[in-house]
């Protein structure tokens, strides 16, 4: 049924069209060290990911070091000319505080639960997300559309900070997509496995609750995408992840994370890695956006057919890294 | 009959990236998988973090370290009896036991600055490697600088907020737990820190500040003092924690 739901957003590029699959680059370092995010950022582009956006997830919330990160993801979109957005997804209030002082904000990112004292735990309010909107809207830094909010949800947040008033967790998450579909976002995906077996015990119940927020988010009109993941404490393994993503590209889901190898070695947990988007962009037919497809296949990343091309010894992006 | 194509493994040209990062990045490909050989490197790694989360405090090593610091230690337990229950009912976890909490109570009512809390978490493996090392960065500092500090506690099969329950019984006004993170892949030892000002059952995450991935091979223990000792000056003076709380330390040194 979630197939059914085309969600289309747009930025720098066009996320969520029929037969397209696009992939957040997720390029965590956990020393927010530049050359180290480079790094990653240049194996992920090689491998062609970072079409939904470039996101790190800081180590710290310090306004300096987030801004020391937009402005090295500013430089390497410009210097390259990427159709893609960048994303440092510090919390709301930090992103705020640089939107005004001129920091390149493309989005703005919160983690946003479905009840209220909920997004009391994570330091957020609807006048607050109202008001980052706003400010990450007049900033008018989108080329061909104006979706800027980036949202994070997961079942079981809601329980896990007391917020919960005894209602189930998929219906807590289900209440969180109202929340997010009121700014309009540019993506929102539920990092399903992330929080660990006290609220998905096992790989069969991250895979059922995977596809229940696909499908919630999707109904309620969301541009869903999933970070299908698991940690170390859960009964769950890299197999588990290899069922979910063939389950969600069937689905038509949005977008899938990037991480080097699966292993994000900030936020320890295991995700989808780059070849990961190829096996299942490749088993069944699924493209990047078109304008960054576009982009691949100029750079000789990928030919027209979508095929990854063997690797250049000298590409222009290993160049990112002085 | 034609014999099938073989396919070789690809080599990434950009591996010197790896110098940048410990990130599983230029692996290779054959066809568009991960090649066999850094798939095994992966299942390993796996199995290493799923011991750190199965490995238990070593008291003795631990109880030998902080009783250097001439503090009354404690140590206690939370409510979750082993560590099947402590994975499946987080909120026991965050509760000390009966016998924990009463001990805590006979340490009387005179009031502190400072608590530390060394609680196991998700992989006891950290602790028992990096908080005695760390402390012994801190506590002489903290000591120079004026501050009282609580009785020191260990908590087994515990949780963040356990330190808000053992915090208000040691009448802290900032407690300060270091507890094992979550073990990555690459990082079954990892540390995190964090700080509550005010502490007290009933807490969430908004009211601390956390400073993570504390080990040799990622924040070394004397940047992780460095950060530890300005956020407690800054939750002192401020007299709160959390989210109005910045890690401002990078715009000092800029």
């Amino acid at each position: 049924m979630a197939r059914k739901c085309e969600v289309v957003t747009q930025f720098r590029n066009t996320i969520g069209l029929r037969g397209h699959l696009s992939t957040r680059l997720q390029p965590n370092h956990p020393t927010d060290d530049a050359r180290g995010v480079a790094a990653s950022i240049v194996d992920g582009l090689l491998y062609g990911s970072g079409d939904a956006v470039i996101g790190i997830n800081p180590a710290t919330d310090s306004p300096a070091v987030v801004r020391g990160l937009l402005e090295m993801l500013e430089d390497v979109r410009e210097k390259f000319s990427i159709p893609t957005q960048s994303c440092v997804l510090c919390h709301l209030t930090t992103t705020l505080e640089l939107l005004n002082k001129s920091a390149p904000v493309d989005l703005t990112f919160q983690s946003i639960g479905g009840t209220e004292k909920t997004n009391t735990s994570f330091g957020v309010n609807l006048a607050l997300l109202e008001e980052a909107w706003q400010a990450t809207l007049s900033l008018n830094r989108g080329t061909v559309g104006k979706h800027v909010m980036c949202f994070e949800t997961g079942q079981g947040s809601s329980l896990s900070a007391n917020a919960h008033h005894g209602v189930d967790q998929q219906t807590c998450e289900a209440r969180a997509y109202a929340v997010a579909r009121k700014y309009k976002p540019l993506l929102v995906n539920s990092v399903v496995g992330f929080i660990g077996p006290e609220y998905l015990y096992d790989g069969k119940q991250i895979i059922r609750a995977a596809l229940e927020d696909h499908f919630c988010g999707k109904l309620l009109g969301l541009p869903m995408g999933m970070d299908i993941c698991y940690t170390n404490h859960a009964e769950a393994d890299q197999d588990d992840m290899d069922n979910l993503l063939t389950l969600l590209g069937v689905a038509g889901c949005n977008y899938i994370m990037g991480v080097p190898g699966a292993d994000d070695i900030m936020l320890h947990y295991q995700s989808t890695s780059f070849h990961d988007a190829l096996y299942i962009r490749k088993v069944l037919g699924l493209r990047p956006a078109p304008e960054f497809e576009q982009w691949l296949v100029g750079q000789d990343i990928i030919d027209r057919q979508g095929q990854l091309q063997p690797a250049q010894k000298q590409h222009l992006l290993m160049k990112i890294i002085k | 009959m034609d014999k099938p194509k073989r396919r070789n493994t690809e080599t990434d040209p950009w591996s010197g990236l790896k110098m940048y990062t410990a990130a599983r990045i230029a692996l290779g490909r054959t066809g568009t998988s991960v090649p066999l050989k850094e798939s095994f490197a992966f299942k390993m790694a796996h199995a290493h973090a799923r011991d750190a989360v199965y490995s238990s405090l070593n008291l003795e090593v631990l109880l030998q370290g902080l009783h250097a610091f001439n503090l009354p230690v404690h140590v206690l337990h939370s409510m979750a009896s082993d560590r099947m229950e402590y994975l499946q009912r987080p909120d026991l976890g965050r509760m000390l036991n009966q016998a924990s909490s009463e001990q805590l109570k006979e340490e009387g009512s005179s009031s502190t600055e400072i608590a530390f809390v060394l609680a196991d978490g998700l992989s006891a493996t950290a602790v028992n490697e990096h908080a005695i090392p760390l402390l012994q960065l801190l506590v002489p500092a903290l000591r120079q600088a004026g501050f009282t500090l609580a009785p020191l506690t260990v908590a087994e099969q515990a949780r963040v907020a356990i330190a808000d329950e053992i915090g208000e019984l040691l009448h802290a006004k900032l407690s300060i737990i270091m507890i094992g993170e979550r073990p990555g892949l690459s990082s079954p030892d990892s540390l995190g820190v964090y700080f509550t000002y005010a502490p007290k059952p009933g807490l969430t995450d908004e009211a601390r500040n956390c400073i993570s991935n504390i080990r040799p091979e990622g924040l070394p223990y004397s940047l992780a003092a460095e950060k530890i000792l300005y956020l407690i000056q800054e939750a002192m003076r401020k007299k709160l924690t959390g989210v109005k709380l910045k890690d401002g330390i990078g715009l000092l040194q800029g």
